[in-house]
């Protein structure tokens, strides 16, 4: 599971909803197997177009939870696409290494809500509850 | 002013045609085109456009033609042919335009083949003119006669042809992509697998854009994950059935098919996930919804739940070494059956919330061919239904669904799936229709 995913899911449990604390999940870091990708293309434009879709406040929080609390508090401000200047570019680059390349091959989440745990198992998060919380 | 072009297209769905083509052409922002002048019947399609780069843009991802190409005129024969080229109103402009470009020629044969010497047939293009080198590897301008033939019989082709084109290529369609994706080919499939043209046909009508966010809720295999990132997006899957996301292991999984087409940075993750009980942010916009529902044929239609509640009264309170049975990296939850009519619902409700207005919706549905049975389509207030385009079997039907977000303005017709479903389609499918 990508770290970009972890920017996008929530509890599963509808009762969280209406709770603040349902997204991000939390990441246990101690039980986290992280893996590294190097195969997978860079492409500039592509990630800027998904830069508009992220939620800042939590990447800073998963960062933290999986032991990196080097990131800038802000979401870097990049040129209009098509004019990125070499400073963006680097930017862009660490994001793509962080976002795309880094993922959680097995591992836990937690709702800070309602404390129900997801695993990660073979990279793959498993979002599915038991009938109690269905 | 505007240029006419032919564009040369497949006979093959042909009742999705025009459905791919107003879709790509609204996604370019194309508005000249005359769709009252498509036939389904007939593989030519003139129209007129402001220039080369919209006949670009609109050609080079369709999967139902075959290239789009300048019009430089037409006749029942090669001498008509040669009398009507030379009378266009364009004919010198086009001749004194591309006079010194390399080029070459190219023969487009229609339910025909034919004995001509296509050398003698090149040489009575010597009005032409052209200076340019002949370069039959990267010529600058590739000229094309394309013949439409009437085919002797059923499986006779013709020899001699009824009408011809000519015309300079402009763009070639994506119909390569087709080769690509063939699921002959592809590394990890499944019985469930989609096959690839009308798979990428329907990511086009469904106008999966670069940069943007598809998501599929049953993406089995992955096989319109793979079509939406053939066109760019970031595509994000979940099947309630981890078996076959996870496939045969790291070497044979929806991530090895994105590694195998080198198009492994569009594909974000596949989740073990009741769609139904979605856990993807609800502040997350998803520019397309693009799949294929459980008919239960294949796959039973399931999401999370006891189907005997009274069984499962007080299970979240086993267990199992001191940790809650529920809690556990091993534990498997249970699943009922569900509707494919509730599922339906569901959906459309899920797209109204989530995509942007303007995004698009498309998914599978499959119908008996009763006559006596009226197939009716699911509505939702917030959803426009755009296309209805049909594929037929022997006894039954699939139908390609496309609908456009319109907002809470919109007020059109909704029907809930209890008042729609009059039989159930697994049931009547294993009583083979009868």
């Amino acid at each position: 599971m990508k770290f970009l995913t972890t920017n996008f899911l929530k509890c599963s449990v509808k009762a969280c909803d209406s709770s603040n604390d349902n997204f991000p999940l939390q990441y246990d870091g101690e039980k986290c197997t992280l893996q590294q990708n190097n195969d997978i293309e860079f492409n500039a434009e592509f990630l800027t177009n998904i830069l508009d879709r992220v939620d800042w406040d939590a990447i800073l929080t998963v960062a933290a939870n999986l032991g990196n609390d080097s990131l800038p508090r802000e979401k870097p401000v990049l040129g209009t696409s098509g004019d990125l200047s070499e400073d963006d570019l680097a930017v862009l680059r660490d994001l793509h290494t962080l976002l795309i390349c880094t993922s959680i091959v097995e591992g836990q989440m937690q709702c800070k809500n309602c404390g129900h745990i997801y695993y990660i198992k073979n990279g793959i998060p498993n979002l599915l509850l038991p009938p109690h919380l269905a | 002013m505007a240029t006419k072009y032919l564009v040369y297209m497949v006979q093959v769905h042909t009742n999705f045609r025009k459905a791919e083509l107003e879709s790509l052409a609204e996604l370019y922002g194309i508005k000249s085109i005359d769709f009252t002048k498509h036939d389904e019947q007939s593989p030519f399609f003139l129209v007129e456009l402001e220039g080369d780069q919209q006949a670009r843009d609109w050609i080079k991802r369709s999967i139902l033609t075959r290239g789009i190409y300048e019009y430089w005129g037409e006749g029942a024969t090669l001498e008509e042919l040669h009398e009507n080229v030379q009378s266009q109103p364009f004919f010198e402009h086009y001749k004194d335009t591309y006079k010194n470009d390399s080029f070459k020629f190219e023969f487009e044969s229609y339910k025909g083949t034919s004995k001509a010497n296509r050398v003698k047939q090149i040489e009575s293009f010597a009005y032409l003119d052209f200076r340019g080198k002949i370069d039959l590897k990267s010529a600058k301008q590739t000229y094309t006669l394309i013949e439409e033939y009437k085919p002797l019989s059923d499986n006779v082709p013709g020899t001699v042809p009824i009408h011809l084109y000519f015309g300079r290529l402009v763009q070639r369609s994506d119909r390569l992509a087709v080769e690509k994706y063939d699921l002959k080919k592809r590394p990890y499939k499944g019985t469930t697998s989609f096959e690839a043209e009308l798979s990428l046909v329907s990511a086009n009508i469904a106008q999966v854009k670069p940069g943007t966010i598809m998501y599929d809720p049953f993406a089995g295999t992955g096989s319109f994950l793979c079509a939406g990132g053939h066109y760019g997006a970031l595509v994000v899957g979940s099947d309630i059935d981890g078996r076959m996301i996870r496939g045969k292991g790291a070497a044979q999984n929806i991530n090895s098919n994105f590694r195998h087409y080198k198009e492994n940075n569009r594909f974000l993750d596949v989740l073990t996930m009741d769609f139904t009980h979605n856990s993807l942010r609800s502040n997350l916009v998803i520019d397309t919804i693009l799949c294929d529902p459980p008919y239960g044929i294949r796959e039973a239609i399931k999401v999370l739940g006891a189907k005997d509640p009274q069984r499962f009264v007080g299970k979240e309170n086993v267990e199992i070494d001191g940790q809650k049975a529920y809690l556990r990296r091993d534990y498997i939850p249970t699943k009922k059956p569900y509707s494919l009519d509730s599922l339906l619902d569901d959906l459309l409700q899920y797209a109204s919330e989530r995509l942007p207005i303007g995004g698009r919706l498309a998914f599978w549905m499959p119908t008996a061919n009763d006559e006596n049975i009226e197939t009716i389509i699911p509505l939702h207030s917030n959803l426009e239904l755009k296309y209805n385009c049909v594929q037929e079997f022997n006894k039954w039907s699939r139908r390609l669904l496309v609908y456009i977000n319109r907002g809470p303005d919109f007020h059109g017709k909704t029907n809930h799936g209890s008042s729609r479903s009059r039989s159930n389609f697994r049931d009547r499918y294993f009583k083979n229709f009868n």
